[in-house]
């Protein structure tokens, strides 16, 4: 498998991560290089192997769905936008996306 | 007076306990030394006001015979905890300027239990690297030098700034996080001792995410023992982090005692890489021996997947990566690059904001997420990651430890491996398979390499055998007796 440079502009559009030409230039040689090393997974047999989801052996707790005025819950307005950019009575401002 | 700056964790916490000096006066020893230690590199931000309230409080509790465990003890912290009140950038420049309103899970036990916060240390930018030389903020310089030579070495990464300030005794002890091996191998290449703790020991809350089913934070230290204590207070189960574990946290600092009579220790064959210096393997014979010579039985064991961990990981680190780093998008935190466009807004702010190793890792992770590739390369690789532990836990029916090098080589200069991003992720090759079967591991010093550098060797233990890890720890480090220091070259 090789990626060309459409592939790797195409991969840079999907992160959402705008690059110049220059920056575009070496990282299809760095990008190939590490797909075709982790190409060896290639050999091994996982036939009958399932995908591993969790590295400890647990089930995902529960909790009661109620909403909680801690951190893990609501109530806090003005720290959730305090770090952003642009806002305007607790909304976060972006430029207009519907016409 | 001795300087504090001297003392273990422990003899710092006893003698605070005792009033033989103050919290005050150990904070203020740090910060000196701190202050005085910029061509490290190791702090991006030192809160020396705060400390010194802190300490204050402390020296308060203690006088009123309400100390705590950690009470006074002066630690710095990796920064990718976040903090209440004090900026947490993650060496990104994306997250300049943020300022969290709530502090991690960890930080927050460490404080619960009476710590001091001296400052914030620097790591390579996300915590992808293993060198330091990604951060925002310029590589962290190691205090180790090869002897007679004045070239700069690097730490380490991603927790080079705690290992490094941890080294030069800038702090008591540190914070990090390890996805890959980063505590084991910076604790390696600066003569530290890092713990990376079963996956859910320590909760991943208020921790700026990597790779979320591979991060796990711990500490390192300047022993074991201080290590112990350390996570005795850092792990606990968090209701705010749905893979942290609900069991209960040991108090590690009294397993410590146990030594090895009676444990089967094993090698794994696979481990003996080709072009690996010999003077590691010979650290490595040299610790079996040790080890063998305490009572514990040293068997060869195989883990004939070990090669394919790294691959494994560098499908599955970036994915996770690539998912998890979508929310730097310039509208939520940290720094918005301006256009008329939202996605424009989004492509320019994140072009801005990350550097070049963050950036390729996005690319892979989004490569291999994307239609057509996911099944034979994240899918595949999750595939071979289950038979990797699968192998791991086979083993440890057999053996109660496994005895490993921490890192390939001692310390590396800057900029000898950063052009070949392949020959820098080689330095994980030991650590990885920990974090991919979510088994606990600790690097411990064991001796000078040819150039006066130091090495580590790994322990590593089941799920949960942290205790048995760190009684072969404690054991091995008493058996090496490395007592070796840096020169302070750092102090003008």
């Amino acid at each position: 498998m090789s990626l060309d440079e459409a592939t790797v502009r195409k991969v840079a559009k999907l992160a959402r991560i705008a690059m110049s030409d220059e920056e575009i230039t070496p990282l299809i040689g760095e990008l190939n290089g590490i797909i075709d090393w982790i190409e060896q997974l290639q050999e091994v047999d996982i036939d009958g192997v399932e995908a591993m989801t969790s590295s400890v052996d647990v089930a995902l707790p529960m909790r009661a769905d109620t909403l909680t005025h801690d951190e893990t819950g609501g109530g806090k307005p003005g720290e959730i936008v305090a770090n952003a950019p642009k806002t305007e009575d607790h909304f976060f401002i972006v430029p207009k996306v519907v016409e | 007076m001795t300087d504090l700056t001297t003392l273990t964790l422990a003899s710092l916490r006893d003698g605070l306990a005792k009033k033989e000096f103050t919290a005050a006066e150990a904070t203020s020893a740090y910060l000196e030394r701190a202050e005085a230690s910029g061509p490290l590199n190791a702090y991006v931000r030192l809160t020396a006001e705060k400390a010194r309230e802190q300490a204050k409080a402390s020296d308060e509790r203690i006088g009123k015979g309400e100390g705590r465990p950690l009470e006074g003890v002066p630690l710095g912290i990796k920064d990718l905890f976040c903090t209440d009140g004090i900026p947490t950038n993650a060496s990104s420049k994306i997250l300049e300027g943020f300022t969290p309103t709530y502090e991690s899970t960890v930080s927050g036990n460490l404080k619960r239990d009476g710590a001091v916060f001296l400052g914030k240390l620097n790591l390579d930018e996300f915590a992808m690297g293993s060198s330091n030389e990604t951060s925002a903020h310029g590589p962290v310089i190691n205090p180790w030098r090869r002897e007679g030579q004045d070239t700069k070495l690097s730490p380490g990464g991603s927790s080079g700034g705690s290992a490094a300030a941890v080294a030069a005794r800038l702090c008591a002890g540190a914070t990090a996080t390890d996805t890959g091996g980063s505590i084991r191998q910076p604790a390696a290449l600066t003569g530290t001792v890092g713990i990376k703790p079963t996956y859910g020991r320590c909760s991943r809350f208020g921790i700026v995410a990597f790779a979320s089913s591979l991060d796990q934070a711990g500490p390192i230290a300047r022993d074991v023992r201080d290590a112990a204590i350390m996570l005795t207070s850092m792990a606990s189960y968090d209701p705010k982090d749905s893979t942290s574990i609900d069991r209960p946290v040991p108090d590690y600092e009294k397993a410590l005692a146990g030594g090895v009579k009676g444990l089967k220790i094993g090698i794994p064959k696979e481990y003996r890489l080709d072009g690996m210096p010999s003077e590691i393997d010979a650290l490595w014979q040299k610790g079996a021996d040790l080890l063998k010579e305490q009572g514990a039985e040293i068997v060869e064991v195989s883990l004939p997947l070990t090669k394919y961990a790294l691959p494994v990981y560098y499908i599955v680190a970036p994915a996770e990566a690539s998912s998890n780093l979508a929310r730097y998008d310039g509208v939520r935190y940290g720094q918005r690059v301006h256009d008329d466009d939202i996605n424009e807004l989004y492509a320019k702010t994140r072009g801005e904001g990350f550097g070049a190793e963050v950036k390729r890792r996005l690319m892979i992770g989004t490569y291999v997420l994307s239609a057509g590739y996911y099944d034979a390369y994240y899918l595949r690789a999750q595939r071979v990651r289950k038979k990797i532990a699968d192998e791991l836990a086979a083993v440890f029916e057999g053996v109660d430890l496994l005895l490993t090098p921490s890192s390939p080589s001692s310390a590396f200069g800057l900029g000898e491996k950063s052009s070949d991003p392949i020959e820098m992720y080689l330095n994980d090759v030991f650590t990885v398979t920990a974090n991919l079967a979510g088994v606990p591991g600790v690097s411990v010093p064991a001796g000078l390499d040819g150039q006066g550098l130091p090495l580590g060797l790994q322990l590593v233990a089941p799920a949960f055998g942290e205790e048995v890890m760190l009684r072969g720890a404690a054991a091995l480090e008493e058996a090496i007796g490395f007592d070796a220091q840096p020169t302070e070259w750092w102090k003008s």
